[in-house]
């Protein structure tokens, strides 16, 4: 096979590239883990690249308690066939005071995401953590390096990022300080999506289309995944035909009307879409338009 | 040319609708080129990013529809959509409408997929071009038609030549405004060509645009009839890819990790860097030289009969040699160089300015070194191509300088390969990456050192001392004597007003080889180093008397060898080991029976005696008095 490298063999090189680089300075690794598909793409990369020893680090799910039943079903699958463990953070404070995205809008983000990933951080003393955010999902992301430094409270500078030339990356740090890092920066989404069908990755069957209780609220289509879901007056779930460009907490994520029920046809659908991916997401609106930045300095990933 | 806000948003290939699978399937084979966009806002550089997103449908509806909003509230064009808004991403940046950093974007064709790095233009964001440029495969460098070949066209021509970018294209855009006039292109295409061999760009392909109205971007503009192609896109499409040189390049595998699962695995992970690998190739593990087979080329989803440049794999070696992180395995028969002094290009990226002679931490491929930095032998003026006098390189400096590293790196010239031959500098203190280097190639002290004659001879120098230069050099057990009579043997030389100079093995351990210990290599640089400090004291015409060990007869022959004929005069003080135990004066020999003393002469470490002395003494035999009476005679007699 002499001939030049396709583009999937180019990303996949670069990013186990990335991830035993990281392992050479890195005191104690841990990777993000969200189950969504990009999740799925980085866990199956580390396996890839350790392989035969299993990933020389811990998956981390920061839970919020409100992601679809599919998503824990499919996380714990994963966390067993990999052999490597699987570490669940809740944030307490958010379980005390029963944070939910229905009565507490931004909060609900800030509280069990932004402030759960600081917390389990430090309390376990992560000092490099591997996230699955690409270049091409929102204007500041574009700009954010491979390694990317926190201070010792988890805070970002985009004017203080270090130049990362050639495949050279600089890991060194100061204690307390923590490393960023994104494997798979320079994917895009129809990159990951035939990565999973040519690798035959498992992901959660929310991706498909299928038969979903779901109500319209706020120009979302959201899907009713248990009981806690509070109806308004005059909504009933109505089973639409259903599936999920990017999968969240499921009071936030917006479902599509689809009859995608194959990878082929989910890819087919998003190729002709005339939407972006993370159109669906209520995240990156809050607090105008530069409101992935604002977030990603206060700790956010 | 339709309005851009008119155009049809979003025209998908007809393809992916009838034939999702053969679409898939034609996708999967598409190569990857990475390119770099050089000039400045005013040159319509975002504007022709955002032009390529959206000629190929890569912005949606909703992205469209925040890009009309922000065109009305802060664009520069209007009514009309400003396609940089799409591009500078940084809050920062859309206030201040300049782009201040390096940004990735992606878009496919039919026919390849693209990585744009998107850099500022500004002198004083060379370093933010050189990152980007570091992993480009082509460079679009743009200039205004109105313009034409300006100060900055040149900088930016030379960086990109500089990193190796090999496919260079001149984008002459704004092509609309000065009414798609061939004559204006022409004189730019001319002046370009000759700006361009000069510094030693031999190919290069122009091509007339315009990024706002999008002509001969994706196809030939009829409003340039006279210009043959190909368009932008086209030539993006058609370039060769620089991974197909590597492939044809020696097998090159710097060792990232150690992948050692249980006892019976032992494999070593990394990206190929240069060439192609089978299972049976022999291959010179570096710097240590050992040579062995390749086993296994190990992946999850089995063995591989051959892995080439750019795969990262895990390899198993059929022999248990020493590997680990920063070792290069590479093909047997043409392995790469290992040194420790280099002359290199450096683009110095940091606020604090080159500090010549401090250590900085040097990472190159998975080598990581200590590394100082002497004065640059010259600056280059970006802008003049001027070669300038400079003591250090400031922020976006570009310099010629001489490194060295403290201990050798495994390595080939930039020009040759960039992995093994492009490295970073990091700041020991603040962990700040510093610069960006490129080998040019290893200095050999011998080679590029010369000596410098003086005027006045040594033999002059020992005349004026009314004697003759020489190196009495004392050997012998620890408590043999030597000290006590070396010391009483220079007394006598200087009642007899001769000069000399005393040089003590405890003494010099203090200042000189303070840094070295007492492992074998560390005794053989201590012995080396004396004999240096000996032989320049003897060319100043002094006398020198040094008392040390010295156990091994290769060190001490090799100091012999340092100085001239007849200078070089061994002093064995010969007390049989038992006799210098018996005394013990330091105590030493009673701390190395007892195992506190590693690798203590005569008791775990050997002393090999001298064959031929010029002088013996036998203390058992001879007062310390009586002995410094018959070397003196033996001197001056």
């Amino acid at each position: 096979m002499t001939d030049t490298l396709t583009h999937l063999d180019r990303l996949e090189a670069e990013s186990i590239h990335i991830m035993r680089e990281v392992m050479a300075d890195a005191v104690k690794p841990v990777m993000l883990y969200s189950v969504g598909k990009d999740s799925a793409v980085m866990l199956h990369l580390a396996r890839k690249a350790f392989y035969p020893s299993p990933p020389p680090f811990p998956l981390l799910h920061v839970d919020t308690t409100w992601k679809f039943q599919a998503m824990y079903e499919l996380r714990d699958r994963m966390a067993a066939e990999s052999g490597m463990e699987l570490i669940v953070y809740q944030n307490p404070e958010a379980k005390q005071r029963g944070i939910n995205p229905f009565d507490h809008g931004p909060l609900h983000t800030d509280m069990w995401k932004t402030e759960g990933l600081k917390q389990a951080l430090d309390l376990h003393g992560f000092d490099v953590a591997f996230g699955g955010a690409r270049r091409d999902e929102e204007k500041s992301r574009a700009k954010e390096r491979i390694f990317s430094f926190r201070t010792g409270t988890h805070g970002w500078d985009p004017k203080k990022q270090r130049p990362e030339l050639w495949n050279l990356y600089n890991a060194k740090k100061a204690k307390g300080e923590s490393i960023r890092v994104f494997p798979i920066s320079n994917w895009t989404e129809l990159d990951i999506w035939q990565y999973i069908a040519r690798e035959n990755i498992p992901i959660v069957p929310l991706y498909f289309a299928a038969p979903r209780p779901t109500v319209e609220r706020d120009g979302l289509l959201l899907m009713v995944d248990d009981d806690r879901f509070p109806l308004l007056p005059g909504e009933t779930p109505v089973e639409r035909s259903v599936r999920f460009r990017t999968l969240g907490c499921y009071p936030l994520t917006g479902a599509v009307e689809s009859e995608a029920k194959t990878l082929s046809e989910v890819i087919q659908e998003m190729l002709l879409t005339t939407t972006s991916e993370r159109q669906g997401r209520i995240i990156d609106k809050d607090g105008g338009d530069a409101s992935m930045e604002k977030k990603k300095q206060e700790g956010y990933f | 040319m339709p309005n851009p806000a008119d155009a049809p948003i979003y025209v998908t290939d007809a393809l992916i609708a009838e034939d999702i699978d053969a679409y898939l399937a034609q996708h999967q084979q598409k190569s990857l080129l990475r390119f770099i966009t050089c000039g400045s806002v005013d040159d319509g550089k975002s504007t022709l990013i955002g032009r390529l997103l959206y000629d190929s449908k890569m912005i949606f509806e909703d992205q469209l529809a925040a890009l009309e909003t922000d065109s009305r509230k802060v664009g520069t064009q209007g009514q009309e959509i400003d396609f940089a808004l799409l591009v500078d991403g940084l809050a920062a940046e859309r206030e201040q409408g300049i782009t201040i950093d390096v940004a990735y974007r992606f878009f496919t064709t039919e026919k390849r997929k693209f990585i744009v790095a998107d850099t500022p233009g500004h002198e004083q964001y060379t370093r933010n071009m050189i990152t980007g440029a570091s992993t480009a495969d082509l460079a679009v460098i743009l200039i205004d038609a109105r313009k034409g070949v300006l100060t900055q066209t040149r900088r930016h021509s030379y960086l990109a030549h500089l990193i190796g970018i090999k496919h260079i294209v001149l984008a002459v855009n704004k092509m609309d405004l000065v009414g798609y006039d061939k004559a204006v292109f022409e004189r730019i295409l001319l002046s370009y060509r000759a700006f361009a061999s000069e510094i030693g760009i031999t190919n290069f392909t122009a091509i007339p645009i315009s990024g706002f109205k999008g002509d001969n971007i994706t196809a030939l503009s009829d409003n340039m009839p006279w210009f043959k192609g190909p368009a932008l896109i086209e030539h993006l499409e058609g370039v060769e890819v620089a991974a197909q040189r590597d492939v044809n390049s020696d097998f090159r595998f710097p060792v990232q990790w150690v992948n050692r699962p249980n006892l019976d695995f032992r494999g070593f992970s990394g990206q190929i860097a240069g060439g192609s690998v089978r299972p049976g190739d022999a291959v010179r593990v570096l710097p240590s030289g050992k040579t062995t087979t390749i086993d296994r080329i190990v992946t999850i989803g089995g063995d591989l009969d051959e892995a080439v440049a750019g795969q990262s794999v895990t390899l198993t070696l059929a022999d248990e040699v020493d590997c680990s992180r920063g070792d290069v395995i590479a093909a047997a028969d043409a392995p790469p160089e290992a040194a420790d002094q280099f002359e290199a290009t450096l683009v110095w990226m940091a606020d604090e300015a080159m500090i010549a002679g401090r250590a900085y931490w040097l990472k190159l491929a998975t080598q990581t070194v200590s590394a100082t930095v002497q004065q640059p032998k010259y600056e280059i003026n970006v802008n003049t191509l001027d070669h300038l006098a400079a003591k250090t390189l400031e922020l976006n400096g570009i310099g010629v300088v001489e490194l060295s590293t403290d201990k050798p790196i495994v390595f080939e010239a930039y020009a040759d390969n960039r992995t093994l031959g492009g490295f970073i500098l990091i700041d020991k203190l603040t962990n700040a990456t510093v610069a960006a280097g490129m080998l040019h190639f290893s200095l050999r002290r011998a080679q590029n050192v010369h000596w410098q004659a003086s005027d006045i001879s040594r033999d002059m120098r020992a005349n004026l001392k009314n004697q003759k230069p020489a190196l009495l050099w004392f050997t012998g057990l620890s408590g043999s004597g030597k000290s006590t009579i070396a010391n009483l043997v220079e007394k006598r030389l200087h009642r007899m007003n001769r000069h000399s100079f005393l040089l003590d093995g405890d003494n010099v351990r203090h200042g000189l080889n303070r840094d070295l210990g007492f492992t074998e290599a560390d005794r053989i640089e201590n012995i080396r180093r004396v004999g240096e400090v000996a032989k320049l004291m003897t060319d100043a015409g002094l006398i020198v008397i040094t008392a040390f060990i010295s156990p091994f007869r290769v060190e001490r022959d090799m100091v012999r060898s340092m100085l001239p004929e007849g200078d070089f005069i061994e002093v064995f003080i010969d007390t049989p080991l038992a006799e210098a135990e018996r005394r013990d004066v330091k105590g030493l020999y009673k701390k190395a029976r007892a195992g506190q003393l590693k690798n203590f002469t005569g008791i775990d470490s050997p002393y090999e005696a001298p064959e031929t002395p010029e002088i013996r003494i036998d203390t058992t035999a001879m007062s310390p008095e009586e002995a410094a009476d018959l070397i003196i005679d033996r001197l001056l007699g």
